[in-house]
């Protein structure tokens, strides 16, 4: 099947490096201390952050830092097909795990001991690309909550198909059965926390292919810092003096 | 704005946008060029020796925000102050807190802190108002003090090595709060001020302003002095007294709040949850204002929630501004 026109355009109208457009909104979830919806094309992600907290189990307490717990689901409708087990089956479970990883990376853990900090992200609508929508989901979500974080994490995937390097790919061509390239990286450090692929790659076009993801990500930086500026004038402002 | 699902029509978006943006216009520019997200670089002057103080880190020799904040310069101190946070204790803040656990020889609050305060049961005063040790028949009666999901007013009283809370609730006006809604509102609008305990005699309703951002809103209490109540038990006669002690437990199970005091409670509660909806600081004469607004306008109680209350407390809060700068 063809997923690149001769054009040069893909299934959707987009040229090959063109990411889906992003929308993002703060503050969605009222009960939550932070909170997020993001929004990457037709992929719809909402995150809720609760924390520093008590931890709840005292056994996993940590004298010197704080626990980070995420739960990744997706919801029943969030699919073409209604979904029979939203949680705990192996796929939730690994990007529980990832989601997990990449946040506890840039959370400084060290200024919040003895509590926990629990991330919750669900899938309202998925189309390709939900990992990287609920890590920059859950970015919002944290910096809303006032957590202090090393830097922004955001999350782009990019995929090679027809001999070419594809930015953002929907869920059609990411069940064209060509490599998916998930990164995650720190934009200010320039750090690397995420590295995913499936299926197999040479080495120089997965280079090529991850620095397309990259470029991703730092677009994506740019939307999120203006956001989080945005919603912190508006706070500042209402507050007042 | 969060807090709140409203639907709003055209004109109530209009009129919303006009107030925030009078709002927007009326604070000062150089808090708004203060604000920094995560990842930010703070313009620092290198040549000075800065203290790096909360929110921010360093990296590569320049000076980061670790939150999304506004930048505070104090002398050398240079830190982010962080809006949507956890609260920050300091001791001798007046918090209100539920009772999550009741523990050997102390209580565990839950106060919007990162970890759940500890009020120990020698910072408690006993119901008889003497001061003696605390004894085991004590221990085994802290549940007659307080129980399970009470909602307790209390003072901090410092912190522990290990990072714990200490809570006191040693004067008469600490303890239990009974007959009133408890409100979370966030901590960074409730400003730190001389008095948080506030009688509103109009309604005779008491508000307790918490640090921590829980708000009380109940009927009023009159706070009894110990000294004054053992005088007058001593000066009054046996049988008077024992008909008051009765009355007192009686009054307690069959007196309920009137209708008008709970009607007052609901309409400064609902004020304040519209307030911190819209995100402006919470004082008792704001408060006050969108009381006696929705008084002059008849609105029924529930209707403070709806989305034309929202705009026009948004629009009197912008007048409220313009005028205070005016009078500067």
């Amino acid at each position: 099947m063809e997923y690149v026109s001769p054009e040069g355009l893909r299934l959707d109208g987009r040229r090959p490096t063109e990411m889906r457009q992003l929308r993002a909104e703060v503050g969605v979830v009222a009960k939550a201390d932070g909170s997020a919806s993001f929004e990457m094309g037709n992929t719809k992600v909402i995150a809720a952050v609760y924390g520093p907290r008590e931890v709840q189990n005292k056994g996993q307490q940590m004298d010197d830092q704080a626990l980070v717990r995420c739960e990744y689901s997706m919801a029943n409708f969030s699919t073409g097909d209604r979904m029979r087990k939203p949680k705990g089956d192996r796929r939730s479970t690994e990007i529980s795990l990832v989601i997990r990883q990449t946040m506890e990376a840039c959370i400084l853990t060290h200024l919040m001991p003895r509590s926990q900090i629990d991330i919750f992200v669900q899938v309202l609508q998925a189309d390709g690309g939900t990992r990287s929508a609920c890590i920059n989901a859950a970015t919002l979500a944290l910096a809303d909550a006032g957590i202090p974080m090393r830097d922004l994490v955001t999350s782009c995937s990019a995929g090679y198909l027809n001999n070419i390097p594809l930015l953002d790919l929907n869920y059609v061509e990411d069940s064209a059965g060509g490599p998916d390239v998930t990164v995650g990286i720190l934009p200010k450090l320039d750090k690397v926390t995420l590295l995913q692929m499936d299926a197999k790659l040479p080495i120089d076009i997965f280079e090529n292919v991850m620095q397309l993801a990259i470029e991703g990500c730092k677009a994506v930086a740019n939307y999120i810092r203006e956001i989080l500026l945005e919603n912190t004038k508006k706070l500042e402002f209402c507050r007042g003096v | 704005m969060r807090g709140m699902q409203l639907s709003l029509n055209k004109t109530q978006k209009l009129r919303l946008e006009r107030a925030l943006e009078q709002l927007e216009s009326l604070s000062s520019k150089s808090n708004s060029d203060a604000s920094v997200t995560v990842a930010d670089n703070i313009s620092v002057n290198c040549e000075d020796a800065i203290l790096k103080g909360h929110g921010t880190t360093e990296l590569d020799g320049h000076v980061v925000a670790t939150l999304c904040g506004v930048v505070e310069r104090v002398n050398k101190l240079v830190y982010v102050r962080a809006l949507r946070a956890r609260y920050k204790p300091e001791i001798g803040d007046i918090i209100v807190g539920r009772v999550i656990e009741v523990a050997p020889k102390c209580w565990r609050l839950e106060i919007n802190f990162s970890q759940d305060a500890v009020l120990m049961l020698s910072s408690m005063n006993l119901p008889n108002g003497i001061q003696r040790r605390r004894t085991a028949i004590d221990e085994l009666n802290m549940r007659s003090i307080f129980e399970e999901n009470d909602v307790i007013c209390a003072e901090v009283r410092g912190f522990q090595h290990d990072g714990c809370l200490h809570l006191q609730a040693r004067s008469q006006k600490y303890g239990k709060l009974e007959r009133g809604q408890l409100l979370t509102i966030n901590p960074y609008l409730v400003k730190k001020r001389k008095q948080h305990f506030h009688y509103l005699e109009q309604y005779g309703i008491d508000l307790i302003l918490g640090c921590n951002g829980y708000v009380w809103v109940g009927e009023h209490v009159e706070v009894k002095d110990p000294m004054l109540v053992e005088d007058q038990l001593n000066k009054s006669e046996q049988p008077i007294a024992d008909s008051e002690n009765s009355m007192s437990s009686a009054d307690e199970v069959d007196t309920c709040t009137p209708l008008e005091t709970r009607e007052n409670i609901c309409r400064t509660a609902n004020a304040i949850r519209v307030l911190s909806a819209l995100g402006f600081v919470v004082t008792v004469e704001v408060i006050l204002a969108v009381v006696n607004l929705s008084t002059s306008l008849s609105l029924d109680i529930h209707e403070m929630l709806g989305p034309e209350f929202y705009v026009l407390v948004a629009e009197k809060e912008a007048e409220r501004r313009s005028s205070l700068g005016k009078k500067r």
